[in-house]
């Protein structure tokens, strides 16, 4: 699986290279990257579905008990077929939609680098893995609605997407974090095997919960959602409608069956805000005349949804999230496609100028009709008998007072959806004001079949939604053991559900002919504020903040700053070394002559230093210092250590020459009296404690050295001599590695920083 | 850079430079039996070119190292990091080395291990530090 995943990196690396080259045909060769992963899955998928998940795992830094995780089970192989699958279909619309120019490349590369990520985080199986993954996506989303990098307004929106995904990262960490240490284990298939039940375990959730509700675009945060659709159609239709934004579903799905029920407050919390989100979104649905803004909100209502029926974590309630995940992909990224057609073909995605296409555009328009009608909830298409089951599950009750909250927002939910489908399939393709047609050049085949493969699907599946049910019963039984024996079917016979479907499409139907009326009436109540404008004001807020806080810690002034910081690293360990701390018992004032001549000799460059009138001079005095401290490690035979500590000390000082050139040649005017006491006295006692601390750490060994060890195991294990170069290559490689990977981002840093000061100066 | 540069200066560092990298690939590849390694071979390049500064100024250093730093500290990185992904080949945990010895003709045997590239990228890192620092803090325009 991670096979799978390494392809999708070197597939972005591929098309970013031929980008230019290719120009829209990239999408092309990018789509093989889900195309083997689709191929790959195919194959696993009847262990799979037979229930015999396959695991992987990659020793990372077993020590550290960190594995590279993964797990393909049921849910995963639904989810990741539908990211695979899907992705392989808008790569194909994508090369015909895209023009030729610099950002194809960009765009096909970002797309595929995503499509791995995505498929990261559904086969992942280790928290710390999926987080990693997750982040990915939330990176790669932000880059990809970004793409058009010259409008303000997509980059705006890009980092409104970002800064609330991430943000909502970044508290999944956290929680993943307690999670994981209140289970003593990370794999998240032995965590949801059994559950741990800690005091941490409620906020660990809480926490999780504040991540999957952002990049769902739960209540209140759904205001990005909107905001991405400034991306071009097919990221769109990908990202944000069909995969990124269900990781957080995902998520919720994972974890509700185990959770739900043993923490008090998920399921009120889960359940409210997804209903919350489902009629919201389907209110706001209604009121959009932009097609694309019109899908936004219909996303942000279905996942409403997802996370309201996978929220309940009871069998029959994941079995319809299950079967609503993968039905709602087929539609959502048809619908999707259509819009970027009509966009394409007509100019506009306006529902104000739009009317009647069904004339121009025959193909387009039954697709767009029939995966309106699946999202409609119509009989005989995908969603049906799907939503069939989550009303059942509603009706069924067994949740307390929640009951009837359920019910009543289920089918008033889906009512909303069924208008605002109506609105979408009458008003552009059927009807539309004035009845005028349209025109439009018809779609190139590549825009076109990927839509139509969809909609085919949609409805295959929901004359035979026994088809939907060899995927959607073995995804449903990997969340929840229980739901075993739970199916599909065309037709329940006359049941309270068949009801419940009949009032939310008649619903549906008054709310759409009455369209003026909830027009005028959604004016009239307009009492929320509009996400965005929270979104706006919180920023404002933010950086408000942080400028008080910056201009309080960050005063500008050098004494101050190195005050600070020499103190706090004296104050901890020095109430330590006063508490227990113990001088050594024999004192060694210098082993050999040499060795107190070069001591003499540094303490008197040391005392230099500090009196030194010219900055050079103090350097050269410094310099001194470490010159000083190299030739103790030669005598003391360290000759590793001498040799690096000699180079260091001559660059540290060609730097400081370098960064001399901008200062004042002498040390600035002498302080007031004050100040210099109080300088004098920080120097005074960060000395003295520098001092006592060398000598007492030097006393307080208690354990083994590991030395000896490493001494040892240099020769036979790591085949060298150099016991130095050894620890620094292999035994503590990974230390090193992090060592040089500060080194190198602080390197980028401070050279972006100073080069931004020469552009400024000339 | 200068118009009073000095000539005996300019061809010492002519004859040092080379000699200087020289000894930096030598204890790079030393240093996993005798005193060296990445970082000090590092340290040594850079050193070389903090020579090329003093004759010349980051114009001198630009036309010593054609490529750019930042590409040296990310091929570095990318270098320390591939290797430790090898270490997965055959069942092993990121990072884990082995040993390795290969029979060239006329030389002998060569034994090294798998932490070589490892140090390599550590070299390539310290020393595009050093330029990338000569180039920015020390460009003319900078003064």
């Amino acid at each position: 699986m991670l096979i799978l995943i390494l392809l999708h990196a070197l597939a972005a690396l591929t098309a970013l290279a031929l980008g230019r080259r290719l120009g829209p045909r990239v999408f092309l060769v990018a789509a093989l990257a889900p195309l083997v992963s689709v191929g790959l899955l195919a194959g696993r998928a009847p262990g799979v579905l037979d229930g015999r998940p396959v695991d992987e795992a990659l020793r990372w830094a077993p020590s550290l008990g960190l594995v590279a995780a993964f797990r393909l089970d049921g849910f995963a192989l639904l989810v990741g077929g539908l990211v695979a699958g899907i992705g392989v279909l808008v790569m194909v619309y994508a090369s015909a939609y895209f023009h030729r120019g610099p950002a194809v490349g960009r765009a096909a590369a970002l797309l595929v680098a995503f499509a791995g990520a995505m498929l990261g985080i559904v086969l992942a199986d280790d928290l710390l893995l999926i987080y990693v993954f997750w982040e990915l996506t939330s990176i790669t989303s932000y880059l990809l609605i970004g793409i058009e990098d010259q409008k303000g307004s997509a980059r705006a929106a890009a980092l409104h997407a970002l800064l609330v995904t991430g943000g909502g990262g970044l508290a999944m960490l956290g929680g993943f974090v307690l999670l994981g240490q209140e289970a003593g284990t990370y794999r998240l298939s032995e965590i949801l095997a059994a559950p741990p039940s800690g005091g941490l375990v409620g906020p660990a959730l809480a926490l999780i919960l504040v991540g999957a509700f952002t990049k769902s675009a739960q209540f209140p945060f759904h205001g990005w959602l909107p905001g991405a659709m400034s991306a071009p159609t097919p990221i769109s239709a990908y990202l944000h409608s069909a995969t990124m934004v269900k990781a957080g579903v995902y998520l919720i799905a994972r974890l509700a069956p185990a959770f739900a029920a043993a923490v008090a407050f998920w399921r009120p919390t889960v359940v409210l805000v997804g209903l919350a989100t489902m009629l919201l979104g389907g209110w706001r649905a209604l009121r959009e005349t932009d097609l694309k803004l019109l899908l936004a909100y219909g996303t942000v209502s279905q996942l409403g949804f997802m996370t309201t029926l996978f929220g309940v974590g009871l069998p029959e309630w994941t079995f319809a999230g299950a079967a609503i995940l993968l039905t709602h992909a087929l539609f959502k990224a048809a619908l999707f496609m259509v819009v970027g057609i009509v966009d394409h073909q007509a100019g506009t995605r306006d529902l104000r100028h739009l009317g009647v296409l069904w004339r121009a555009l025959p193909m387009t328009a039954a697709v767009a009709v029939v995966a309106a009608a699946s999202m409609a909830g119509l009989p005989l298409l995908a969603t049906f008998p799907a939503k069939e089951f989550a009303f059942e599950a509603a009706l069924h009750g067994g949740l307390g007072r929640l009951d009837p909250v359920l019910a009543v927002g289920l089918v008033g939910g889906s009512a909303l959806t069924a208008a605002y489908a109506f609105r979408f399939a009458w008003g552009a393709f059927i009807g539309g004001r004035g009845a005028q047609p349209t025109t439009a050049k018809p779609p190139a085949r590549a825009l076109l079949g990927p839509a139509l493969v969809l909609s085919a699907l949609s409805i295959a599946l929901g004359v035979a939604p026994v088809l939907a049910d060899k995927v959607v019963a073995p995804a449903a039984q990997a969340l929840h053991a229980d739901a075993s024996g739970l199916h599909l079917a065309l037709w329940h016979g006359i049941t309270s559900a068949l009801v419940a479907s009949a009032i939310a499409v008649g619903v549906g139907v008054v709310l759409f002919v009455r369209r003026y009326a909830v027009v005028r009436l959604q004016r009239r109540l307009q009492v929320l504020p509009p996400a965005s404008a929270v979104y706006a004001r919180a920023i404002e807020r933010l950086l408000h903040g942080a400028d008080l806080v910056t201009g309080f810690v960050q005063n500008g002034s050098l004494p101050i700053y190195l005050g600070v910081i020499l103190l706090t690293a004296v104050m901890l360990p020095a109430a330590h070394l006063v508490a227990g701390g113990s001088l050594p018992q024999q004192w060694v004032v210098a082993e050999t002559p040499m060795q107190a001549l070069v001591t003499v000799l540094t303490i008197g460059a040391a005392i230099g230093t500090a009196v030194a009138a010219r900055r050079f001079v103090a350097v050269l005095f410094l310099g001194g210092v470490g010159y000083g401290v190299a030739v103790l490690f030669v005598i003391q035979g360290a000759p590793d250590l001498a040799l690096t500590q000699f180079l260091v000390e001559t660059l540290a000082l060609v730097i400081f020459v370098l960064v001399l050139r901008h200062l004042p040649e002498r040390f600035g005017g002498s302080p007031s009296r004050r100040s210099h006491v109080l300088r004098l006295a920080v120097a005074g006692i960060v000395g003295v404690f520098v001092t006592a601390f060398a000598l007492v750490a030097a006393a307080a060994r208690t354990g083994e050295s590991v030395s000896e060890e490493f001494l040892a195991r240099s020769l036979p294990e790591a085949g060298g001599r150099n016991v130095v170069n050894v620890i620094l290559v292999d035994f503590r490689a990974i230390d090193t590695l992090g060592e040089i990977t500060v080194l190198g981002v602080a390197a980028l840093g401070v050279a972006a920083l100073v080069r931004t000061k020469v552009d400024d100066d000339t | 850079m200068t118009p009073e540069r000095s000539l005996i200066l300019h061809r010492a560092v002519e004859v040092v430079f080379p000699i200087a990298l020289v000894f930096a690939v030598f204890l790079l590849f030393a240093g996993h039996n005798a005193p060296g390694g990445g970082f000090v071979g590092g340290l040594v390049a850079g050193a070389a070119f903090v020579l090329r500064y003093v004759d010349g100024g980051s114009t001198e250093v630009r036309r010593a190292a054609r490529v750019h730093p930042e590409t040296l500290v990310g091929t570095g990185m990318a270098m320390a990091a591939i290797t430790g992904a090898v270490g997965w080949l055959g069942g092993g945990s990121f990072l884990e080395s082995r040993k390795l010895s290969i029979d060239l003709p006329l030389l002998g045997t060569a034994k090294t291990t798998t932490s070589l590239p490892f140090d390599i990228g550590v070299m390539l890192v310290v020393v595009g530090l050093v330029v990338m620092i000569l180039r920015t803090l020390g460009s003319e325009s900078h003064k």
